[in-house]
């Protein structure tokens, strides 16, 4: 092998560095890193080292995208990375052959002992170069999914330990094996211990997604999704009261808990933090941890994570079990954490994943009343730093679970010990819940339809009733009439039963007989005013006329014509009646409008005069006209402001009203 | 097994429209469209008196030499059409029933998700709404193709 390699490195490379002499262990780790890479450019050569007559320009080269990713994850800075790339001959030929590729490896071992980065240093005996597994080489999202089958770094691992994990996966995609795979990786058969391993509380992904097709090696992007064990402050720190921030938050969040984030590997695993988190999100949409979000509700939160329209609704099919419109916690919780999976650049699964199974979820994180014990247990389980308050939260969180008891016992079972990160022993009972599960769900399809409608009527009745009407304003003290508008009955848009009596009783009308009193007093003024032009007059004919004038006032009945020939049958009065005349014939039409002016009038109508009185009489008649003027004009002057007064009450009542019928208007309009 | 499902919104524009030969896709289209003038004829008929009373499944549209065209509406007047083999004698109508059931079933739970529009296409194409929708018609048809 050593001389193949020598060969191939002497043959591959004329001008370039020269020959390479590797160890066993060296030879079969590059070659195994080398088939990696230039696998992942596209059916490149299978494992094994690269014979002499392969080593040919165009042939089998390592796509420099995979090989990139491989430097970067040795954790070297971009510069030395650029000089060994340089010196490696890569840059002058243009391509990873595995000429190149090995003497790069040899000079990232070089570097990483603390070498120089030079030619010299690869000839002598270096531990084998050392990889991260932790980072993903910075890249966090994964746009195409194309792009992610196995083109990731690739930790440099035997072919006996792939098969292991080959078979592993084949099992159940999603199952991280954490003590499994732990072990091979603890004694490689031939990889030296100076792996940097990565402690168990880092990831795994990498080895996982080499075998995956589904889920490759952005799993490793997974440990954003994850708290840390042992930053969990994090994790409960991202729980701020606001839906946008905290979901913003809580992205970014998780991306700076890249580094340190320690996370089971399952993707599709919900973990504990991740879950009082959404539980969190759930109880801040809708109180009741037991009832549904409506699908509106749903749809604006999850609209606020950025995603495209189509991958929503795509997630919501598949975490809306029974296809109700609503999402239950469970439901809730598994939508969330697809959500999050994507933003983290994980394609979307193409059916829900049994961890994310409402049933497995109930299950998960179980009902306090019965499963207390459990719980308790099962947070004991839990890493050490998981906080007490955590305890408490998921004791609230509840879920019924009236799908599937059987089912949620089993599952419940075999949680604990996939927490544990047993999962063999899991996983033939998780996978036979999955056939089960999907019956199950087209089962419940049926009936659910009608829990939505009265779910959500149910919160609505909620809400409808959350708000008691406020007892109405004590009324106001200047208007009387206000008082019987209750306002706040009135601005209540959650009593329907009250439409009726939203319109306040209209007010009582002014007192329109007011006016006509007032005319009527007018008149009878008038009429006063009259009878003493009258009196002046010392026409029989007139006297003769007065009765029926003064009657024609005194009957609200009189018509109008009647009345004008009365007047116009006085011609040759005097001028000063003739002054009252307009006077007269004002108050006059104001009569037949007038019905109370009867007796008010008739109180006031003198008695037919009898005599005509003499100038020495007139005298006295006019000062008693004077007289009497004066008190018809004190009279009208107080009639006046009292009519002032009156309007003066009537715009306030008109303002009150324009008010509350600006008020009601939104109200009826709906 | 069914050639053709379609489904065909209130204003008689097409939400989904699916056919199994995939070539002379055309003249299924062209005898959906056909068929919507016998639904709307079925649906006056009926439909006069009272909606309740009005059967859901409209039962065959009309025959032609090498197809059938069975209907079926909603009471939210969405209809579904189905083309099915004239030579496939071994369909019955329970069987059609059912088939529209199903259908409708999918369709209720399409409509459930809040990202769906009413009045969007069901779309399948790519990671989208619909794709348990396309599956379900998928199994109405494979056997043909």
């Amino acid at each position: 092998m050593e001389a193949a390699a020598a060969a191939a490195a002497g043959g591959g490379c004329g001008s370039g560095p020269p020959p390479l002499l590797l160890s066993e262990g060296e030879q079969q780790c590059y070659s195994e890193l080398f088939a990696r890479c230039a696998g992942a450019a596209g059916g490149g050569p299978g494992p094994g080292p690269p014979e002499a007559a392969r080593v040919a320009p165009g042939t089998v080269t390592a796509a420099a995208g995979p090989v990139a990713d491989l430097f970067r994850a040795s954790q070297l800075p971009a510069e030395t990375l650029h000089q060994i790339t340089e010196l490696c001959g890569a840059k002058r030929v243009g391509y990873f052959g595995p000429t190149q590729f090995y003497i790069a490896l040899k000079l990232i071992a070089a570097a990483q002992s603390g070498l120089p980065v030079r030619i010299e240093s690869i000839k002598c005996e270096l531990p084998l170069p050392r990889f991260m597994m932790s980072k993903n080489d910075g890249e966090i999202r994964f746009g195409n999914p194309a792009e992610l089958h196995g083109t990731k770094v690739q930790i440099p691992y035997l072919t006996t330990e792939k098969n292991s994990f080959k078979r592993m996966d084949d099992e159940d995609k999603q199952q991280e094996t954490q003590s499994p795979t732990m072990s091979p990786l603890a004694s490689p058969p031939s990889s030296p211990p100076h792996y940097q391993r990565v402690p168990l509380s880092h990831g795994y992904s990498k080895l996982r997604s080499s075998a995956e097709q589904m889920h490759p090696a952005p799993y490793e992007a997974r440990q954003p999704l994850v708290q840390p064990e042992g930053s969990s402050s994090g994790g409960p720190g991202t729980k701020p009261l606001r839906h946008q921030t905290s979901l913003i938050r809580s992205f970014s969040v998780e991306r700076e808990l890249q580094d340190n984030s320690s996370y089971l590997d399952e993707p599709w695993r919900i973990t504990e933090e991740q879950r009082e988190y959404y539980v969190n999100q759930f109880r801040s949409l809708q109180p009741d941890p037991s009832s549904f979000i409506s699908g509106s509700v749903a749809k604006n939160f999850f609209t606020k994570s950025k995603l495209s329209i189509p991958e929503l609704s795509y997630i919501w099919e598949l975490s809306d079990a029974d296809c109700d419109g609503a999402l239950t916690l469970s439901e809730f919780c598994a939508a969330f954490h697809l959500i999050v999976a994507r933003k983290n650049g994980y394609p979307l699964p193409e059916g829900l994943p049994p961890t994310l199974q409402p049933e497995y979820l109930q299950a998960a994180f179980p009902k306090p009343k019965w499963d207390c014990q459990l719980f308790d247990s099962y947070s004991e389980s839990l890493p050490a730093n998981q906080q007490p308050r955590d305890l408490n939260r998921m004791e609230t969180s509840v879920k019924d679970t009236a799908d599937l008891p059987v089912s949620t016992q089993d599952v419940t079972g075999d949680d604990k010990q996939a927490l544990k990160s047993t999962v063999n022993e899991a996983l033939p009972k998780d996978v036979s819940e999955d056939p089960a599960t999907p019956k199950d769900s087209n089962s419940l399809k049926a009936r659910p339809r009608s829990r939505s409608y009265s779910s959500t009527s149910i919160e609505e009745a909620m809400k409808r009733g959350e708000d008691p009407p406020t007892p109405p304003p004590r009324p106001q003290k200047t208007h009387s009439r206000a008082s019987s508008l209750d306002l706040n009955k009135v601005f209540q848009p959650s009593v329907p039963a009250t439409k009726s009596g939203l319109l306040p009783p209209p007010p009582a009308l002014p007192p329109r007989p007011c006016p006509s009193q007032i005319w009527a007093i007018m008149n009878s003024v008038a009429v006063n005013i009259c009878i003493q032009v009258v009196e002046w007059s010392e026409q029989v004919s007139e006297a003769e006329l007065l009765p029926q004038l003064s009657r024609a006032p005194s009957q609200a009945a009189e018509s109008s014509p009647s009345k004008k020939d009365v007047l116009y049958s006085q011609p040759p009065s005097k001028p000063i009646r003739r002054k009252f005349r307009p006077e007269n014939q004002a108050t006059e039409n104001q009569e037949p409008s007038t019905v109370a002016s009867g007796p008010a009038s008739a109180a006031t109508v003198k008695p037919h005069p009898t005599v005509q009185k003499q100038s020495s009489k007139q005298k006295k008649a006019i000062q008693t006209a004077i007289r009497k003027n004066k008190e018809a004009n004190a009279v009208l002057a107080r009639l006046n402001s009292e009519l002032q007064q009156q309007l003066k009450e009537v715009h306030q009542e008109r303002i009150a009203l324009e008010n509350q019928l600006e008020q009601l208007r939104p109200v009826t309009v709906l | 097994m069914a050639v053709c499902v379609a489904v065909i919104a209130k204003e008689n524009y097409p939400l989904y429209i699916r056919s199994t030969p995939t070539e002379n896709e055309l003249k299924f289209h062209y005898m959906v469209h056909t068929s919507l003038d016998v639904v709307d004829e079925k649906i006056s008929a009926m439909g006069k008196a009272l909606v309740d009373q009005r059967e859901l499944y409209l039962g065959l549209l009309y025959p032609t030499e090498d197809y059938k065209v069975y209907g079926y509406v909603t009471n939210s007047k969405v209809k579904f059409v189905m083309v099915v083999d004239s030579s496939n004698t071994a369909l019955r109508d329970n069987e059609i029933r059912s088939m529209f059931r199903k259908l409708h079933n999918s369709y209720t739970d399409v409509m459930c998700n809040p990202f769906y529009n009413p009045g969007d296409r069901i779309q399948s194409r790519f990671v989208c709404l619909g794709r348990a929708f396309d599956n379900m018609v998928t199994s109405m048809m494979i056997p043909v193709c």
